[in-house]
Order: structure tokens, then C-alpha cells, then sequence
């Protein structure tokens, strides 16, 4: 017996036990305890959010009831019955899924294969593919889940992707599916298709776990949420009895500005002049086509897209990083890069760009090292670190200690290894190390991904205060929010190109949506 | 929250363990020497006391120690750049053919104290060529190293039977060596350097290589955590994104790296050759570069551990061959046998006791403190 | 009585310890190690004869690196041990070093020549032995082409092969030799798999005849000839019995007898220092008639052979020896 059969669509019935019940999961990992008596109840066919900084647990606690990890101690019921889920086919036995944050789908399968795959039935491949087709079929028109089974998975767009995602759960008769931070990838146009088929599962009796750290899109689609910190539930909450700031709140434990406090900007001369710049990848792809435009002292320019439209590219190729194919690029009126005269990282660091990248593991810090050794990433040749053959320790140690306290890095400790640091303080490191060395054009990409929300705020002031200081800054964010609350002006990108500008004062959230997915070019649009 | 992940002090990890697995090595080799009918702690009593027991001992303990310090420096230096180098073997091999070139043109004429550290010079210069190679070719072509450097040993291989059996050997003899160099430029041995000043030492192959051999741990230390061109080169090795982005040239940095593996491996033929031997022979490398890859393993990469792991395989290579010896039935590929657990148990099976032991500390840490 | 039983034991071996130092004469190998199927087992099993026939025992040592040469020699005489027998050219550094410490002890090398008043060399003439073989070669095969496989190509090596090549042009000049060295690291003389291959490229070609002087590589080259129904002929042992019907003869080196004679000469005080040159004429080398190949020899070939050898003997044909000039010019 499924819920669904037990209930007329819509309706919530509430003699019905929990869809989901946890009662006291502990779970630690060595000595770190990442969920604490935590304690849950979601009623069936509703929608309901966990929402918590990063670190606070969600994601260990949907691990344990999706099978990954097992609690050390504490119960699963499932539709009432205590429910042991050692493994994720025991979770996909009782009628959970998942849809994890980074896809798990082969790009060379086609949407029906990859629902499929280790789902097979029967012992011909053949025979499974037809099934699951008239199976596939229903769902789709069930749930208005539209996708061409027939297309290869690495041809659809992210938004449709997901979709197969949501499908392969469906098709193994999910009757409750969590959602890690879907919302990630999305356009906001494509994050509103996705919560359309949220809520239609709903109402076709699908119970909905969403786990995000984006207050707005609880407060849109969630009937009830959860709040967690340090491992431990700290507020359950109606949904429409809560507010955004409350549950801000709730979720860092003291008070926080949601919006960044900012003056007008007083832009001065052109530091950063892009013209008509390409670039080529390995592969032979043209990344940014003809992307023409320029960042002044004093203000903040953002760039906004769907990630992977060529922003990451871009701040790449001024950063020295890669190469540029054709057009020039300036500083300060000077050349810096053209396609005849390329400098490394190194050299443009040297002429005074300082770089934020997207991603601090993967490029901004080394994870092995001490932080007094990350803290000197790119300026480790610089005099102030080297005698004439060895590297003055005692200026580097000294040199790490300023930056953490001036960046409030915690734990104050320049020897712990930095991939020991939570994300928010790596990435204050990062910032400090770039902002340090008072650069004239300071590039930041994804300033604050993954980053708690108290630390959020930190790095917002930081970048508005060295805009203030009649610095340039270029600001890549794929967090709409995060662009129109900071930038001066915005440029949005779309597959390599340039498709808009705005300022920020007149843009909406929609206007630059539209954008993003280039389905129009504003009224306020100054093309470059 | 980070700050009791780490409450496991650092001796756990870099002393206890390490002895555990060593003596978890010994058991099971034990057994097997039971199995063949001997007595376990008779043979534990020769290996240690053929390692230790007495000053000739130690003296070969101390001379296979040096070659393991030079490979296993060389494999480390690699190591940091994120390079497997298999090649330290096909290096040294070349370098005694540095070391052979120099002795036969000079030394005749030349003098010791110039003719030495000119030895010294090509030994490290044709193994950090033989290097420069795998290292170029990685850096510009992609060509990976550990593929390249096996082929290199061979290479090298071959390239020094030709020149022995065809070229360099001594005319009208029958095995493939050169001629025995003359004293001058022969490194002293110990027990010769100390018997002047009143020491009297057995006499063993243990010669001033030793010297040159902690000296380049010094001189490794010092390159890798203390100037910028080590830290570039660990930060190619940790993470080559991040290097770029650093403004360091990942392919500069390789080829300095294995330059510089290539010169220590080539420093083997100081001991081999210019210590011992006195002359260039087939394969007098003897496998010290393979045997260098689980010294640098097991010493962490870390000169420190290099010279500690060096030990400990200089000692069984010594107390090995003594208890070969000694015990007939327990022949030499059963010393290679032990040989290959301790490797086992310190390389490829340390995350087996390694947590254990951790919770155990813990356990006990925290019925010791909560009481 | 768990303690008596130590006792009793600690004595016993105690006791050995004490015959051990009482002179038992020792032998020292070469890399390939002592169970190899051909060099090094020879002198096994001519210690282990001597072992059998006296009573006596030995002692013996495999090196692993050439600083155990010296190491292992220099504790054996240091032990008493006496006489010492070296093989394989690899020990004359070791040799003459120790020899020199040790006046008193007797040493024997062989392979090589080391002149000390208390060393005895013991050479075999290898070129002797494989222009016999290789003439035998000539004569069984069918295509007119044969093959030769060596272990490392070292002068040792091509002495057997200048030698094999002589034989085969004494019977038919137009004879058609490939030679094939198995590799340039200590592993060529015990890879099988690679002797193996290098037999088979060699039928491919037309051998039908193929000789191995590659130690523990001929197991390989030996099985391939049986299962391509090729010849083959073994080397320093008589390996006839390895594959009987395809196993043509062997070129066989007396290392055990070399190495049971001076044991030998040791025990009974006959020991003669200086130069043993072991040719034909003294049967320190030899071509290997038996059971397992009479089939393949007829009594033709087997006259044709014994003549030459004689005449060999007698001076009349000369083999050339590759290392008096290190080329093979006859």
C-alpha cells in the first residue's frame, strides 16, 4: 500500500503517520558530532525545507536517510513503520530518492538509459528499455515532467537534466524525494519550472524534502522547515508563520543583515578596459566571443549568468591565466594582455591585479599546506618573503597573522592546515591575500560560495570597502542576489557573450533572469 | 569543531604506528620461518644482530643505508612535485658511468681533492640528465613519468652493457667492468679515516659518502620548506591549478624537480663506485632505486624519515644477508620475502591499523580525562 | 623440561657451530642464484656430491649486491672456511682482496683468473664445447639455418657463440646463424618467457636448430623447441633429460666437477694453486650423449663429431677464442 493510494489528490489527511520520521539520529564522524539528537517529523504530500549554514548538518542527515552513511544511533520510520536503511537500495526500497546537487547521470546515455541504469529489469537490456519507455511515458504525463527520452543526457540543458534526475527517482517509485540544494544551476525562470513540478508532486500525494540555504525559496514553495545549526534541530516552523529574517536568524544564531549597506559609487578613471576579447579552449571551443567592456576605479561591475556561460572564462583570461585568442586588454590605460603579448598569472598579479578565484580548493589555496603558506599563494617570490636564497619565515608567519586578524579568520592558527579551515575562513584567507596587497583591480569570482551566512556579510563589507577605497572591482557571482546587492553596474553573460548591461539601481530580478537564458535584451540594455 | 578533530598527537601517526606495523611485519614473517621448520627468535637474534651486533655490521648496515638515503632523497624530491619517479635505478646506473668518464681521463694526473668533487660533479650531472629527459617529456609532451623513467631504466641498462662489454671494459678481461681507478680519487673509507686519529673501526664498506649522503638530507630539507622554489615546487605537486594561478610554471617546476631527483639518485655511484667498488661494473645499482621508492614512502618524503626508513632497509639488507647466512634453509628471496611485508605493512596496509590505533588513543584519552 | 629441551638444543647448535669452524670447505655463487638449471646449479651439484660421497658438510652463500661478494667471502674465510670456491667472473675483485687478507686459506675461482700463490683459477674453454655442438647443429638441421640464444651479451657469452658459430661453418660454410641476446640486465639470464620468444622469432626465420647459453632462460628456449617439434641444445649442465626427443645435446662445462674436485683437493690436502685451462682434451667441457637424446644423434653424426674432437684435441683444427682478441675473426 503507497500513500498515494491511500489519499485523494491534494488532500492532506492527518490521521496519516509521518511520511518521514527521525528520532534522535546521532551521527559523528571521528570526534565531530555532525548531527546531534536530531529529531524530525514530516507529514506526507508536503513540501519541507531544511535549511542551515553550511556545515550545520543537512546534508549528513539526508545521507543517513538516503543510505550513504548509517547514524550511530537513533530511529527511521518510514509511512509510521521503524525502517532500517543500511544501503541506498534499502533506501530506494522504502520508496525514497534523492537528487543530489551534482548530477549523477551519464552525458553519451540517453535520458530512457540513464533512468534505467541499475534499475534494469530482466536479464535482456532490451526488454527494459521498452518497459521503462511506456513507464517513462505515464510519469512524464503524470507529473509534467516533459523530456525527449530519445536525446543523449549531455545535450540537454541543466534545467533538464535535473528533470531526468527527478525522473530516474520516480521511475524507482519514489514516494519521497529530497532535493540537495537543487536550485544551484538554475536560471531563476528554470528554478521556477522546477518548484511548478515541486508543488505538482505534491499534489499527487509525492512528499518533498528540499534542503538549501536560500531563505527565499523556502518562504515560496515549503509548507513546513526545519532549521539546523551545529548538528542539532534548533526551530521546526509552519512555514507560513515564519519570515526570512527569523529563520536568518535561527540558522546563525544571532542577528544578520540580509541586505548590504553601500553609498553611491563615485566611479573615477577606466582601470580595466576588456576590447573585443576571445578566447579558445583546449578543445577548440570559443569560450568568449567579442566581450568588450570596462570596470572603473571606485566601482563595482558584476557579472551575471548561468554558471558556465563564459564567466569563469573571463576572469580566467584577465588574470593571465589563459590565453587570450584575439583583442586587447588594458590596465590603467597600458596594455596588459593581447593575443602577441600574453603574461602569466604571476606578471599580471605583478602589475597589480589582485584575483579572487571561483573556486579556492580547486585554485585559490593548496589543501595541504600550512595557512601561513597559503596566505603567500602568488606573491611567495615577493622580497618581503625571500633573503637571497631562503624564504624569511618569520616575515611569512607574521605576514599570516596580520591577515587573519584583519580578516577575522578563525582559528587564529597560521600552521593549521588550510584545508582544515571551514569554507567561510579559507575563503577569508583568500581575500586577504588578495585585498592585502592593495591591488588596483581586484577580480572576485563566487565570493561567497559555500560560505556561512555571518561570513557572507563579512565579505560583502570587505568588497564594498575596497570599492570605496577607489579600488576597481569586477565581481563574478552566480547568485543574482548577491550581484544586484553589490555591483554598481551589471553585465550579463550568455554562451560567451556580452547580452546586457544594467545598472544596478534600475535592474529587477526578472529583467536579468529574462537575460541570463537570453530571451530578451532589456529596455535599459546599452549593448558594448 | 577543528580543533578536537585533531586531538590525536602527531607521535601516534609518525612513531607508534610505524612500529606496529613493523612488528606486525616480523610476526607474520616469524611465522613463515616457522613454517619452514626454524626458530623465529633465533632468526629475529641474527637479523638484528647481523644489522647491529657488531662494528662490521653496522659498518654494511650504515653503507646500504647511504645508497637507500640517496634514492630514497631522490624518489622524495619527485615525489613533492607530484612525480612518481620510478627511474632513480637507470639514474644511478648512469651516474656511475659519470663517475667512471671522469676517473678515467683524470685520474692520473688529477689530485684528490680536485678529482672527487669533480666526480661528484658528473655523478650528479649524468643522473640529473638521465632525469631531465622523463621530466622534459612530461612537462611538454605529457609523456607520463612513471612510464617514461621505467623505460629510461632500461635504456640505461642497456646502454651500459654496451659501453662496458664494448668499450670501457679493461681489454682482454673477462668480465665487464673498467679498470680499477687509481687511490687518488677513491672516497676513504671510515675505518681508514678514523685509524690515524687513534679510532680503530672494522673494516666495512662504509665510507665518507655517508657524510655527503646527510649532508644532501640538509641540503634537501632546506630546498624543499625553506625557498620559493621548493614551495613552487610542492605547490605543482599539491595542486597544479592553484600554481598556475600562482604565477609558477608547473612545467619549469617538473624539470627542476626531476633534475634534481636525478643528481641524488646519480650521487649512488659515489658510494657504489668511488666508495667501494673502484670501478665501474654491471649493475652495481642493485636495485637501490626501487628499494629508494619505499624508503621515500615510508620516511614520508621527509629527509628525517628518509634517513630512519634508509636505516631500517640498510639493516635488513645487512641482517638479512647475515641471517642467509647463517640459517641455510632460509634462503635469500625469503630476506626479500620480509623485506616485502615490511613494505606491505608500512605502505600499502598503513590505513589498517592507523585508525584503530587512533580510536584505541582516543578511547583511552577519553576514559583517562572523563573520569 | 621445557628448559633441558633448550639446553640441549642451544648445544646442538652450538656444537655445529663448532664443526663449522673446523675447515669445511664452502662455496659462494653468482647472482643467478644457486637453483638457476644451469651455471650455478652445476656447482651446487658438485658440492652436493662431494657432500654425499665425504660426509662432509659445506657451506654456501647467494649474494643479492656486489658489496655481499667480498662480504660473504671475507666471513667465510674469517669462519675458517677452506677451501672457498668463487663462482663465476663476477668474484675476482672479491677474490683477489680476500686472498690477500687470508694467505692461509685456499681459493678457487672459476671463470676467471686471479693470480695469487693461494688461489686456483679454473677457465674452461667454452669456444671447444660449443664448436662441437654447433657442428652437431649443422648437421641436424634440415634448413641449413640455426639459431644461438645468449643470457647477457657479455664477452663470456660471446665466446660461446663465436665458438657455435665455427662448428656450424666447419660442417657447411653457407650455414645461416641468428643470434639473439636476451637482454642487458642480470634478469637476461632467468627470463624463460623471453628465451621463449626469442626461439620462436627464430623458427619463424627458418632455424630449426637453436643453442642457449642463457642460464635459466634456456628453460624457455628448450620448451619452445618442443612444443614447435625444433632442436635445441642446453648449456653448462647435461639438460638433456629437460625435454627428451627435442633436446639435440648439451654443451656440457664441468662446473661440478671443478667444484668437486677442488672440494676434493681441499679435504685431502691436494690442493694446487695457479691456472686450470679446462678444454676438450681435459674434459672440462664436453658435448652430452644420452639415453634421452641417442634417438636424434645417428652413428654418423656421432663419428663426425667424435673426430673433430679429437682433431680439436690433437691441435689440428683450432677454435678461435673470442676474448684473445675480443672479436670473432677465424
Amino acid at each position: 500500500m503507497t500513500p498515494s493510494d491511500r489519499r485523494v489528490d491534494g488532500l492532506r489527511n492527518a490521521i496519516d503517520p509521518p511520511a518521514v520520521e527521525l528520532i534522535n539520529i546521532n551521527k559523528r564522524f571521528g570526534s565531530v558530532q555532525a548531527n546531534r539528537n536530531v529529531s524530525l517529523s514530516i507529514a506526507p504530500a508536503t513540501i519541507h525545507g531544511i535549511v542551515g549554514e553550511n556545515g550545520a548538518g543537512k546534508s549528513t542527515l539526508m545521507s543517513i536517510l538516503f543510505g550513504f552513511y548509517q547514524a550511530n544511533s537513533g530511529e527511521i520510520r518510514v509511512n509510521g513503520k521503524t525502517t532500517r536503511i543500511r544501503t541506498t537500495e534499502e533506501a530506494i526500497r522504502a520508496g525514497i530518492g534523492m537528487v543530489h546537487q551534482h548530477f549523477m547521470l551519464v552525458d553519451s546515455f540517453t535520458v530512457l538509459e540513464n533512468v534505467v541504469l541499475g534499475a534494469e529489469s530482466g536479464r535482456l537490456l532490451k526488454e527494459s528499455l521498452s518497459t521503462a519507455r511506456q513507464t517513462l511515458d505515464l510519469l512524464e504525463s503524470k507529473y509534467g515532467l516533459e523530456v525527449n527520452v530519445d536525446t543523449l543526457v549531455g545535450d540537454l540543458p541543466v534545467g533538464l537534466q535535473q528533470r531526468v534526475e527527478i525522473l530516474k527517482a520516480l521511475y524507482r517509485e519514489a514516494q519521497i524525494l529530497i532535493l540537495d540544494e537543487p536550485t544551484g544551476v538554475l536560471t531563476p525562470q528554470e528554478s521556477e519550472q522546477l518548484f511548478n513540478i515541486l508543488l505538482g508532486l505534491r499534489d499527487r500525494g509525492v512528499t518533498v524534502i528540499l534542503i538549501t540555504h536560500k531563505l527565499r525559496e523556502i518562504m515560496a514553495i515549503t509548507d513546513t522547515v526545519t532549521v539546523m545549526r551545529g548538528g542539532e534541530v534548533v526551530a521546526h516552523r509552519t512555514t507560513s508563520q515564519t519570515s526570512e529574517p527569523e529563520l536568518a536568524e535561527l540558522m546563525v544564531g544571532r542577528k544578520v543583515l540580509l541586505r548590504v549597506e553601500k553609498g553611491i559609487s563615485q566611479p573615477g578613471s577606466v582601470v580595466l578596459d576588456v576590447r573585443e576579447v576571445e578566447t579558445i579552449d583546449q578543445r577548440g571551443v570559443k569560450r568568449l566571443h567579442n566581450v568588450s567592456f570596462n570596470v572603473r576605479s571606485g566601482e563595482i561591475v558584476g557579472i551575471a549568468g548561468v554558471s558556465g556561460n563564459g564567466q569563469s572564462e573571463l576572469l580566467e583570461v584577465l588574470a593571465g591565466i589563459r590565453t587570450v585568442t584575439a583583442g586587447r586588454i588594458s590596465l590603467n590605460g597600458k596594455p596588459l594582455i593581447d593575443q602577441f603579448n600574453p603574461r602569466d598569472a604571476g606578471q599580471v598579479r605583478g602589475l597589480g591585479v589582485g584575483h579572487v578565484p571561483e573556486d579556492r580548493l580547486r585554485m585559490g589555496l593548496v589543501r595541504s599546506f600550512e595557512a601561513m603558506e597559503s596566505s603567500i599563494l602568488g606573491i611567495h617570490s615577493d622580497r618581503r618573503f625571500n633573503a637571497m636564497v631562503f624564504m624569511k619565515l618569520d616575515a611569512v608567519l607574521e605576514n599570516c597573522r596580520h591577515k587573519m586578524e584583519a580578516f577575522d579568520v578563525r582559528p587564529r592558527n597560521p600552521h593549521l592546515v588550510t584545508v582544515n579551515f571551514s569554507g567561510g575562513n579559507q575563503q577569508k584567507l583568500v581575500l586577504a591575500r588578495e585585498m592585502d596587497e592593495k591591488p588596483g583591480l581586484l577580480l572576485v569570482g563566487q565570493p561567497t560560495r559555500g560560505v556561512d551566512i555571518g561570513a557572507i556579510e563579512f565579505i560583502h563589507k570587505e568588497i564594498v570597502a575596497m570599492r570605496d577605497a577607489g579600488r576597481a572591482v569586477l565581481l563574478v557571482s552566480v547568485e543574482l542576489e548577491e550581484i544586484m546587492s553589490l555591483a554598481d553596474r551589471i553585465l550579463v553573460m550568455f554562451d560567451g557573450h556580452i547580452v546586457g548591461e544594467v545598472t544596478a539601481s534600475h535592474a529587477s530580478e526578472q529583467e536579468l533572469g529574462l537575460m541570463m537564458a537570453n530571451a530578451a535584451t532589456p529596455a535599459s540594455a546599452i549593448r558594448s | 569543531m577543528s580543533a578536537t578533530r585533531y586531538e590525536v598527537p602527531g607521535w601516534i601517526g609518525t612513531v607508534l604506528v610505524p612500529t606496529i606495523n613493523i612488528c606486525l611485519a616480523f610476526l607474520v614473517s616469524g611465522l613463515i620461518i616457522v613454517v619452514i621448520g626454524e626458530d623465529p627468535w633465533q632468526a629475529l637474534d641474527l637479523l638484528i644482530s647481523g644489522a647491529f651486533g657488531s662494528q662490521e655490521a653496522v659498518g654494511y648496515t650504515l653503507y646500504y643505508t647511504t645508497n637507500l638515503i640517496f634514492t630514497g632523497l631522490a624518489v622524495a624530491v619527485a615525489f613533492h612535485a607530484g612525480l612518481f619517479n620510478i627511474g632513480a635505478e637507470g639514474q644511478a646506473y648512469i651516474g656511475g658511468l659519470g663517475v667512471a668518464l671522469v676517473c678515467l681521463a683524470g685520474d692520473a694526473n688529477l689530485p684528490t681533492f680536485i678529482i672527487i668533487p669533480l666526480c661528484m660533479v658528473a655523478a650528479a650531472l649524468f643522473g640529473a640528465a638521465w632525469a631531465f629527459l622523463p621530466g622534459y617529456l612530461q612537462a611538454t609532451r605529457g609523456s607520463h613519468i612513471v612510464i617514461t623513467t621505467i623505460m629510461f631504466n632500461f635504456i640505461a641498462s642497456a646502454v651500459m652493457v654496451y659501453l662496458l662489454v664494448n668499450v670501457l671494459i679493461k681489454p682482454g678481461q673477462m668480465a665487464p667492468e673498467t679498470r680499477t681507478f687509481a687511490e687518488v680519487a677513491w672516497v676513504p673509507f671510515l675505518h681508514e679515516v678514523l685509524a690515524p686519529v687513534g679510532i680503530k673501526l672494522a673494516r666495512s664498506p662504509l665510507n665518507l659518502s655517508l657524510a655527503l649522503a646527510l649532508l644532501c638530507c640538509v641540503v634537501v630539507w632546506a630546498f624543499v620548506w625553506r625557498t620559493r622554489w621548493g614551495y613552487a615546487i610542492r605547490t605543482v605537486g599539491q595542486n597544479e591549478t592553484a600554481a598556475v594561478y600562482a604565477g609558477i610554471n608547473p612545467k619549469r617546476c617538473i624539470v627542476l624537480a626531476m633534475t634534481i631527483s636525478g643528481g641524488l639518485a646519480g650521487l649512488v655511484a659515489m658510494n657504489e663506485i668511488l666508495g667501494v667498488q673502484h670501478r665501474l661494473l654491471i649493475d652495481f645499482v642493485a636495485g637501490y632505486g626501487f628499494t629508494g621508492i619505499a624508503v621515500a614512502l615510508m620516511g614520508r618524503n621527509h629527509p628525517f624519515g628518509i634517513v630512519l626508513a634508509a636505516l631500517l632497509f640498510g639493516a635488513l639488507y645487512q641482517g638479512g644477508a647475515e641471517l642467509a647466512f647463517e640459517i641455510p634453509t632460509i634462503t635469500r628471496d625469503m630476506v626479500v620475502v620480509i623485506q616485502g611485508l615490511v613494505i606491505l605493512f608500512c605502505g600499502a596496509l598503513e590505513f589498517m591499523v592507523k585508525p584503530r590505533v587512533e580510536s584505541m588513543y582516543r578511547w583511552a584519552h577519553r576514559t583517562g580525562t572523563g573520569s | 623440561m621445557k628448559k633441558t629441551f633448550l639446553v640441549a638444543f642451544l648445544s646442538c647448535w652450538i656444537s655445529s657451530v663448532v664443526i663449522a669452524a673446523d675447515s669445511e670447505p664452502a662455496v659462494v655463487y653468482d647472482m643467478g642464484g644457486k637453483f638457476d638449471k644451469s651455471f650455478n646449479e652445476a656447482a651446487y651439484m658438485g658440492a652436493e656430491r662431494f657432500h654425499k660421497e665425504s660426509g662432509m658438510q659445506y657451506r654456501d652463500f647467494e649474494p643479492t649486491n656486489e658489496a655481499q661478494r667480498t662480504q660473504s667471502m671475507r666471513r667465510l674465510a674469517g669462519r675458517g672456511a677452506n677451501p672457498i670456491v668463487a663462482v663465476g667472473f663476477g668474484y675476482a675483485a672479491a677474490v683477489e682482496e680476500v686472498a690477500k687478507e687470508y694467505p692461509d686459506t685456499k681459493f678457487a675461482i672459476i671463470d676467471m683468473v686471479v693470480d695469487l700463490p693461494n688461489v686456483q683459477s679454473i677457465v674452461f674453454k667454452e669456444h671447444e664445447g660449443s664448436f662441437l655442438v654447433g657442428a652437431l647443429a649443422a648437421m641436424a638441421s634440415k634448413t641449413g639455418k640455426v639459431g644461438f640464444v645468449g643470457g647477457m651479451d657479455i664477452p663470456l657469452i660471446r665466446r660461446f657463440a663465436c665458438g657455435y658459430e665455427q662448428g656450424v661453418k666447419h660442417i657447411n660454410a653457407d650455414a645461416e646463424i641468428f643470434q639473439n641476446m636476451t637482454g642487458s640486465t642480470p634478469a637476461a639470464w632467468n627470463d624463460p618467457g623471453k628465451g621463449a620468444e626469442l626461439a620462436k622469432s627464430q623458427f619463424d626465420r627458418g632455424a630449426d636448430v637453436v643453442y642457449a647459453a642463457a642460464g635459466g632462460t634456456g628453460i624457455g628456449v628448450y620448451q619452445a623447441a618442443k612444443d614447435d617439434g625444433k632442436l635445441a641444445i642446453g648449456v653448462d649442465s647435461n639438460q638433456n633429460h629437460i625435454h627428451p626427443g627435442t633436446m639435440l645435446t648439451s654443451m656440457v662445462k664441468g662446473v661440478d666437477v671443478a667444484v668437486y674436485n677442488a672440494f676434493k683437493a681441499g679435504a685431502e690436502g691436494k690442493w694446487v694453486s695457479g691456472v686450470q685451462v679446462l678444454g676438450l682434451a681435459e674434459d672440462g667441457v664436453g658435448w652430452a650423449l644420452d639415453e634421452h637424446n641417442s634417438s636424434l644423434v645417428s652413428d654418423d653424426m656421432k663419428a663426425k663429431i667424435e673426430s673433430l674432437r679429437e682433431q680439436i684435441i690433437a691441435g689440428s683444427i683450432t677454435v678461435h677464442d673470442y676474448m684473445a682478441d675480443s672479436t670473432c675473426t677465424y
